[in-house]
């Protein structure tokens, strides 16, 4: 099944074209660590999956670009083509002049409405040249006004045009010192529209990517560009081709539909958070070896602790001990309590990975049966270069804090009515303010109280 | 890609968007090696056929032809425009840009807001939207005119009144050069409280200047190129107050090099705009991020680095040395220091071969000695442009709403209120048509009622914070 992706905004392009550069450079980069008949099938399933042949035998990504100023674009649309091993559709691009001012409204309720039909007409062209429509990942980010205004409308609208089909987005949480002033008010006025549309959120913070290209990647003077690229990493190596049970015969068909199934069983719980390990700089993978024992400690803990990379893990963090009674109170601090998890082990060996430790039914609340909660893909075939490489998709309380805090900002200047004239100015009134900041407290009581 | 238009009024605006139109020449000539128009030359300039003779069509693609800037020249007196007509920069504009008169606005406001405007309406309106009509999507008017006048003061406000008038969807940025204490005009004062009520009302972000200001970083350059300590020769093309290495080889004038600032102002201020970057920033950005409330949009502004060294083998020190600079009371447009005072927000416009995580590197660094509003402790915007001004490898220009203009505008009230106790020169206001006592009476509350805002603000600074309690939801 094939893959549609909407790339919104400055963000949304760029990483979108990070990801197809990252998912090319996998399939044809090395044979993978595997049998031939394997890598073949591998390399198969992942263009089906992400991009259309075409009679010159260059792959076009099934990819629709929108943004209101047309800088980035062109320089996306140039910067694939120059690749040479893949590009976008010439035809499936929009954008306009002016651009959305980092204004949610605007975004939203103006450039919406206004260009609803041309660009739900790229993206039902794209879906009709898939034989089996998989579903919609939409890029975005939160802060600015594009990405965030217009991505939440046009959410919006492909749930309305697709009532059955599998919606992630992945949305981008901006530095928590500012690259917008207004970005926590953006933040929460997404995150409430997309919360009512959207089947899952698959978060990165730009925060946790830049440690991880400070400490891990030891990139000295760090770009968007090397953030992006350990996004797109990162995602790769949960979209890119596995099999789903254990001894599966096929490559997954439906990667959304299998994703949503197995993370996503409660409306009320849908943010999920992506771990990857390990991250280091390619110079050094020739002198490091893994073992899959110690790659599942490590990711399991990351997991209990919530740490956001490899290093720096507390090993003092524990499970509560079962049978305790009430959870509220014995659960002991910075525990994080998972809803479900999925885990997808890539490279040699995985055969022999054992995921038992993931099973511990006092990782996971109480009302749903640790084994269904927990789930696990696996392929032979290496990821980028990567000998073995173990990615972690949560819905757990690992964005809680983070989300309080921004709820918490916005709600702050809220109260002082700033900058409220601005989103009054397109449609945007205070009442608008106030059903979101209530939808996303509803939201943060829920996963509280895990 | 958008347009944008500048409007200069008066000798002060006409003298400083001249060194600007040349700046820009200058810059977009660094860059643009084949000659080919651009969607960066459109945001300011059109392409003009002018082979016909006079003027032609429009060229959107394609080899420059004549370069034509999308301006109009307003003054009331005939020998600031001549001379730009004269000088090297006449094929720039294009006669039909140009309102002028004889006689002057004899540093009266009233003459020049309620005569002239009157007077001018229609021709005004007029060329405006032919200078609109030219334009693919205008985004931006740009006002450059000084506060203490009788033509930038008062035909410089009239007509911005006329741009929210006629075309209130595009926004007004207006840079206004404010009158130093020992202005040579008496009736500066005047002038300049009736032109911030207009300011007030009608702009949608003001960028004060000062000459003060501008005179002393003047003299720091000036220092430093001569004081010639060994090893440190500055290059010359990047000093933010020349305009060597412009196409045109013009003889630098006394305000000049003061002007030359402002104009690098400006095309920092729309480098973002212009040109790629990994972290856009368009106009509309600017006020949207930095307006929290609507009459608050005075933005205090500082420029660094002022020049750059030829030493090439300059440490990476440099870099945060700039952005400390950018915060010290030296380095600010107007004679104020934000740094005691309270930060509204600020931005930050980095441009050339600065990383994302330089700037936050700066941000942190900086962020402990600055005092912001209690709603908005991390009120930063930021944004990458990849390409430098000419002659400097990166630089930066610092937007903040600051209560530091406090100050200035106090000033303003109380040199004000000096003249006005005694009724002094009013009379000649008194006599145009359409002006009364009350239009003064209007603009001083006005004034005071800003100056008020201000003070709310400042008293919040360093008190307790009593964050807000939150929804409560029934679980």
């Amino acid at each position: 099944m094939s893959i549609v992706t909407v790339q919104l905004g400055q963000c949304g392009n760029q990483i979108g074209r990070e990801v197809f550069n990252s998912i090319c450079s996998d399939i044809h980069g090395t044979h993978g660590l595997c049998s031939k008949k394997e890598n073949e099938s591998y390399r198969a399933a992942c263009k089906e999956r992400f991009f259309c042949e075409e009679e010159s035998g260059v792959p076009v990504a099934r990819a629709v670009l929108v943004d209101m100023e047309p800088k980035v674009i062109s320089q996306t649309l140039a910067m694939a083509a120059r690749s040479g091993c893949w590009r976008y559709n010439d035809g499936s691009h929009f954008c306009q002049k002016q651009g959305s001012g980092n204004n949610w409204a605007n975004g939203y309720s103006v450039h919406g409405p206004r260009h609803k039909e041309v660009i739900m007409n790229l993206v039902q062209k794209e879906a009709e040249k898939c034989d089996r429509l998989g579903g919609f990942f939409t890029m975005m980010s939160m802060a600015g006004g594009t990405g965030s205004g217009l991505g939440a409308f046009v959410t919006q609208c492909l749930r309305d045009a697709f009532p059955t089909s599998f919606i992630l987005n992945h949305v981008i949480w901006p530095y928590g010192t500012g690259e917008v002033i207004v970005q926590n008010y953006n933040s929460v006025l997404t995150l409430s529209h997309l919360y009512r549309s959207s089947d899952a959120l698959l978060v990165h913070e730009n925060d946790v990517i830049h440690k991880i290209c400070a400490q891990l990647m030891n990139i000295k003077q760090i770009s968007f560009r090397d953030v992006n690229q350990v996004i797109a990493h990162q995602l790769g190596s949960v979209f890119q081709p596995s099999y789903p049970a254990e001894c599966g015969s096929h490559y997954s068909r439906n990667p959304l539909g299998d994703l949503m199934e197995t993370l996503v069983p409660h409306p009320e719980f849908k943010m999920l958070g992506l771990r990857n390990i390990p991250q280091m700089p390619e110079n050094s993978l020739a002198y490091s070896t893994f073992s899959w024992p110690g790659l599942i400690k490590h990711l399991r803990q990351m997991l209990i602790a919530n740490a956001k990379m490899e290093e720096g893990i507390d090993w003092q963090v524990r499970p509560p001990t079962l049978g305790s009674c009430s959870h509220s109170t014995t659960k002991p601090l910075h525990f994080n309590t998972s809803i479900a998890n999925l885990v997808i082990l890539r490279g040699k060996d995985t055969h022999s990975a054992d995921l038992g430790s993931f099973q511990d039914p006092s990782l996971y609340t109480s009302w749903l049966n640790p084994q269904d909660a927990f789930n696990a893909w696996k392929t032979p075939r290496a990821f980028n270069k990567y000998e073995k490489s173990a990615s972690l998709v949560s819905n757990s309380q690992f964005l809680l804090k983070h989300l309080d805090s921004v709820v918490g900002k916005a709600w702050n200047m809220f109260a002082s009515k700033a900058y409220i004239h601005q989103y009054m100015k397109f449609g945007i009134e205070e009442e608008d303010f106030l059903d979101s900041f209530t939808a996303l407290e509803q939201v943060i009581s829920s996963y509280t109280s895990l | 890609m958008t347009q944008s238009v500048v409007v200069q009024v008066g000798q002060c605006g006409n003298q400083v968007g001249c060194r600007f139109w040349e700046l820009a020449l200058r810059e977009h000539a660094a860059i643009n090696k084949k000659g080919i128009y651009d969607e960066a030359l459109s945001s300011f300039f059109r392409n003009v056929d002018t082979r016909g003779g006079g003027d032609g069509a429009d060229i959107y693609r394609g080899k420059i032809c004549s370069l034509k800037a999308r301006a109009l020249l307003i003054d009331m007196e005939e020998g600031v425009v001549n001379e730009i007509l004269q000088g090297p920069l006449r094929d720039v504009f294009d006669s039909k840009q140009l309102i002028t008169d004889v006689s002057g606005s004899g540093n009266n406001w009233a003459v020049g807001h309620k005569l002239y405007g009157c007077q001018y309406q229609e021709n005004i309106v007029e060329k405006l939207r032919k200078t609109a009509e030219h334009c693919d999507c205008l985004q931006c008017f740009f006002i450059i005119h000084s506060m203490g006048g009788g033509t930038g003061s008062g035909l410089g406000t009239f007509v911005l009144k006329l741009l929210e008038d006629e075309f209130p969807e595009v926004y007004r940025f207006v840079t206004s050069v404010y009158p130093s204490g020992e202005d040579d005009v008496i009736t500066s004062p005047y002038n300049s409280v009736l032109a911030m009520k207009e300011l007030n009302e009608h702009a949608d972000c003001v960028l004060p200047i000062e000459n003060e200001s501008l005179f002393a970083i003047v003299n720091k350059i000036h220092q430093m190129s001569n004081c010639g300590k060994l090893g440190s020769t500055v290059k010359h093309n990047s000093v933010v107050t020349s305009s060597r290495g412009s196409a045109i080889a013009a003889q630098e004038k006394p305000f000049d090099a003061m002007n030359n600032i402002v104009a690098n102002l400006l095309l920092n201020l729309t480098s973002s705009a212009r040109f790629d970057g990994s972290l856009n920033m368009d106009l509309n950005e600017i006020s949207m991020n930095l307006v929290p409330f609507p009459r608050l949009h005075y933005l205090v502004s500082s420029l660094t680095p002022l020049y750059t060294l030829a030493d090439v083998n300059v440490p990476s020190r440099r870099l945060d040395q700039m952005f400390s600079d950018a915060f010290s009371r030296d380095h600010q447009l107007i004679q104020a220091d934000p740094k005691h005072s309270l930060y509204l927000a600020c931005a930050l416009l980095v441009r050339g071969n600065v990383q994302v995580s330089d700037l936050r590197r700066n941000i942190q660094r900086l962020k402990p000695c600055l005092h912001f509003v209690s709603w908005n402790q991390e009120g930063w915007k930021t944004s990458l442009c990849s390409v430098p001004p000419v002659g400097h490898s990166h630089s930066l220009l610092a937007l903040a709403n600051n209560t530091c203009v406090k100050p200035t505008f106090m000033e303003l009230r109380d040199r004000f209120m000096k003249l006005y106790r005694k009724k002094a020169h009013l009379h000649h206001y008194l006599h145009i048509d359409g002006m009364e006592q009350s239009c003064f009476a209007e603009a001083i509350a006005s004034l005071s009622d800003l100056i008020e805002e201000y003070n709310e603000l400042d008293a919040t600074k360093g008190g307790p914070r009593t964050d807000p309690s939150r929804l409560k939801i029934a679980v």
